[in-house]
C-alpha cells in the first residue's frame, strides 16, 4: 500500500459499550416478529399477502364509514368488525404464524437464538406476543378508522365520547379474537416446520368443527345443545364471550356466558403452556 | 483463570447414549482445537458449554461462569457457529446479522455498525446487501461466522466451520479463524474431525473419543520431546549403541536402526562424532517428525528425510 493511500484498515475493534440484557433481546425479537408479520424489511413478495388482508379489513371499515355518512345508519358497529373480519384474520394468521415460527424451525435458526442471552420460553412468548399484536392491529386499526369517520360525522363532543367508548369496547373484542386465534395458530405452527403444512393445519383446526357446530345450532333450536355448541369451535368462541360481556345477540348462548369466558381462558392457557413445553423439548 | 474447565463432566442422553464420559480438563485462552471422530461428543460438548444442554453429572465452567447456573451471562459473552445450515434464505445478510447482534443485546445503531464490520472482517463487502439464499456455501459459512462474531464475544465456539467447503475455502476459513484468535484477541474453540486441518492453527488441542478425553494439552507440549533421530549403520550397531550410551544418549534399537531422542541441535554433532570415531559406515541419519495425529494413533511415525546429513 502506498504512503498516499487514504484507505486505512483500522482492523478489528473490540466493543466495550453497553450490552443490554435479556429484556432488550426479547423486545428485539418481538419487534422483528411484528415486522415480519407485515412483511416489513423483507422482499416485495413477502409484503403482498399481509397487505392484501389489511386492505380488505380496512375496506370493510371504509364502506361502513361511507354508509354511515350517507344514510346515518350504523351498518357495522365497532364490536362486530372482528366477527365480520374473522375469516380474514384467520387467513392472515394461517400465513403469518408459519412465517414467524415454522420458518425458524425449517431453517434451523433456533440454535442461533438459543445460544444468545434469552431463554427458550422468552423466544416462544415473544413470537406469541408478536402474532397477537399483529392480529390485534389488523382489527384495531380499521376500528380506529371507523371511529375517525364516525366522530367526524357526529360533530358533537358527547357524540365523539360515546364513539370513543364504543371503539374501546371494539378493541377489547379485537383483543379477545386476537388472543384465541393467535394462541392456537402459534401452537399449531410451532409443530410444523413446513409453512404450507402449518398454514393448512391452522385452517383445519379452526374450521373442522365449524360445520358440525353450525348444524347443532340450527338443529338444537332453543335447547341447551345449541347454546353450548359454539364452545367446540375456536372460531366462534370469542364471539360467545363477546355476547356475554356486551349482551350482544349474535350467538344464542343463553346463560352459559361465564362458561364461554372460562373455556377461552383455559384454551389460551393450555395453548401457551403447550407452546412453552414444545420449545423446552425442541431439538437443536 | 482457565478459559474452559470441566470436572467429571458426563452427559447421558435419555435414550441411554453416553455422549460425554467423566471429562476433566482445563484449557487456557487461545485457539483450541476440539477433535474427535463424528459422534465423539464434540457437539454435545459445545452445547454443554453454551448451557443448552445440562450435564448429567459433573461441573463445567466457561469464562469463570457456570453455564448451568448463569446461561444468559455465559451466552452474552460467547459466539456460536453451528455445524449445519442455520440461515434464513429470504433475509438480507446485513439485516440478519444486525438482528442477531440485537438479540445479543447490542443497541440498534451499534448493532447495525458492528454487523457491517463483522461481515467485512469475514470478507463480505457489497454482497452483504443480497439475500442469503443466493449465496454460495462458502459465503454462507462466512455469514454464520459473522453472526457469531458480531457482538464481540470473548469466546467463539465453532462447530465444524470448514464443513462443505472446497480446499481453497477451507484454507481461507482457517486463516480467518487464526486471525480472529491472534489479531482480534478472541479465544476460539474449533471443532473438527480432521486433526491435520486444524492442528496448524491451534495453540492447544482437546482430543475426545467416544465421549472420553484422550488428551488435552498445548500443541507445543504435545510435540516437544517427541522428535527422534533414526540412525542406520551398515555394521556395528551394538557397538554404536554402547558408544552413544557412554556419551549420555539413550539409543533404542528398532529393526536395523537406532532411535535417539532429539534434544537439541548438538545431538546431531554428537552422533556424527561418535560414528566418525568408531569409523562406521553411516547409511542414514533421519529426523522422524511426530505430527500430533500420531499421538492419537497406533501407526508408526512417518519418516522424513532430514536435511542435516
Amino acid at each position: 500500500m502506498s504512503d498516499t493511500s487514504v484507505i486505512h484498515d483500522i482492523g478489528y475493534q473490540r466493543y466495550a459499550g453497553a450490552r443490554l440484557g435479556r429484556a432488550y433481546a426479547v423486545r428485539a425479537l418481538f419487534e422483528h416478529g411484528l415486522r415480519v408479520a407485515f412483511g416489513l424489511g423483507r422482499s416485495a413478495k413477502a409484503k403482498i399477502f399481509p397487505w392484501i388482508v389489511v386492505g380488505l379489513v380496512t375496506l370493510l371499515a371504509v364502506i361502513a364509514v361511507a354508509v354511515r355518512a350517507q344514510t346515518g345508519e350504523t351498518f357495522l358497529p365497532y364490536q362486530e368488525l372482528p366477527s365480520v373480519a374473522s375469516l380474514l384474520v384467520l387467513v392472515f394468521l394461517a400465513v403469518v404464524a408459519p412465517e414467524l415460527v415454522s420458518r425458524d424451525l425449517r431453517n434451523q435458526t433456533l440454535p442461533l437464538y438459543f445460544s444468545r442471552p434469552i431463554k427458550r420460553s422468552d423466544y416462544a412468548l415473544a413470537k406469541f406476543a408478536a402474532l397477537f399484536t399483529a392480529s390485534w392491529l389488523l382489527m384495531a386499526g380499521p376500528q380506529l378508522l371507523l371511529f375517525a369517520g364516525s366522530a367526524f360525522s357526529t360533530g358533537t363532543g358527547a357524540g365523539a365520547w360515546a364513539e370513543a367508548r364504543g371503539m374501546l369496547g371494539g378493541w377489547v373484542v379485537s383483543a379477545l379474537y386476537a388472543l384465541v386465534f393467535s394462541s392456537v395458530s402459534v401452537l399449531v405452527a410451532s409443530l410444523a416446520s413446513r409453512r404450507a403444512f402449518a398454514a393448512g393445519a391452522i385452517v383445519v383446526v379452526f374450521m373442522v368443527t365449524t360445520p358440525v357446530v353450525g348444524l347443532l345450532i340450527s338443529l338444537g333450536g332453543d335447547g341447551n345443545l345449541a347454546k353450548l355448541a359454539p364452545l367446540a369451535s375456536p372460531f366462534l368462541l370469542p364471539e360467545g364471550v363477546r355476547v356475554w360481556l356486551y349482551h350482544a345477540d349474535s350467538l344464542p348462548i343463553g346463560s352459559f356466558g361465564p362458561l364461554y369466558a372460562l373455556v377461552t381462558v383455559l384454551l389460551t392457557a393450555a395453548c401457551t403452556l403447550l407452546l412453552l413445553l414444545r420449545y423446552r423439548k425442541v431439538s437443536l | 483463570m482457565p478459559l474452559i474447565a470441566t470436572r467429571s463432566l458426563t452427559k447421558t442422553y435419555p435414550g441411554g447414549v453416553t455422549a460425554l464420559s467423566d471429562l476433566t480438563l482445563a484449557v487456557e485462552p487461545g485457539i483450541i482445537g476440539l477433535v474427535g471422530a463424528n459422534g465423539a461428543g464434540k457437539s454435545t460438548m459445545i452445547k454443554t458449554l453454551l448451557g443448552l444442554l445440562a450435564p448429567t453429572t459433573g461441573e463445567v465452567q466457561v469464562l469463570g461462569l457456570d453455564p448451568t447456573k448463569a446461561p444468559e451471562q455465559v451466552r452474552a459473552r460467547v459466539g456460536y457457529m453451528p455445524e449445519h445450515d442455520c440461515l434464513p434464505p429470504d433475509m438480507i445478510a446485513a439485516e440478519f446479522v444486525t438482528h442477531m447482534a440485537r438479540m445479543s443485546g447490542l443497541p440498534r445503531t451499534v448493532a447495525r455498525e458492528r454487523a457491517s464490520e463483522a461481515l467485512r472482517h469475514v470478507g463480505l463487502y457489497e454482497e452483504r446487501y443480497r439475500q442469503i439464499g443466493g449465496y454460495s456455501t462458502g459465503m454462507k459459512q462466512r455469514v454464520k461466522l459473522a453472526q457469531a462474531l458480531v457482538h464481540d464475544p470473548d469466546l467463539l465456539l465453532l462447530d465444524e466451520p470448514t464443513n462443505g467447503l472446497d480446499p481453497a475455502g477451507r484454507d481461507a476459513m482457517l486463516a480467518l479463524i487464526q486471525r480472529i484468535g491472534t489479531e482480534f484477541g478472541i479465544s476460539v474453540v474449533v471443532c473438527s474431525h480432521l486433526l491435520g486441518e486444524i492442528e496448524r492453527i491451534c495453540d492447544s488441542l482437546i482430543a475426545i473419543e467416544g465421549g472420553r478425553l484422550l488428551r488435552a494439552d498445548r500443541i507445543d507440549a504435545m510435540t516437544t520431546g517427541t522428535d527422534v533421530l533414526a540412525i542406520e549403520v551398515a555394521e556395528g550397531t551394538e557397538q554404536l549403541s554402547a558408544a552413544l550410551a557412554e556419551r549420555g544418549l539413550r539409543a533404542t534399537a528398532e529393526g536395523r536402526m537406532l532411535l535417539v531422542p532429539l534434544d537439541d541441535e548438538a545431538t546431531y554433532d554428537l552422533i556424527l562424532r561418535t560414528v566418525a570415531d568408531l569409523d562406521l559406515p553411516l547409511h542414514r541419519l533421519d529426523q522422524r517428525r511426530h505430527r500430533v495425529a500420531e499421538l492419537f494413533s497406533t501407526e508408526a511415525p512417518t519418516v522424513q528425510e532430514a536435511t542435516h546429513v
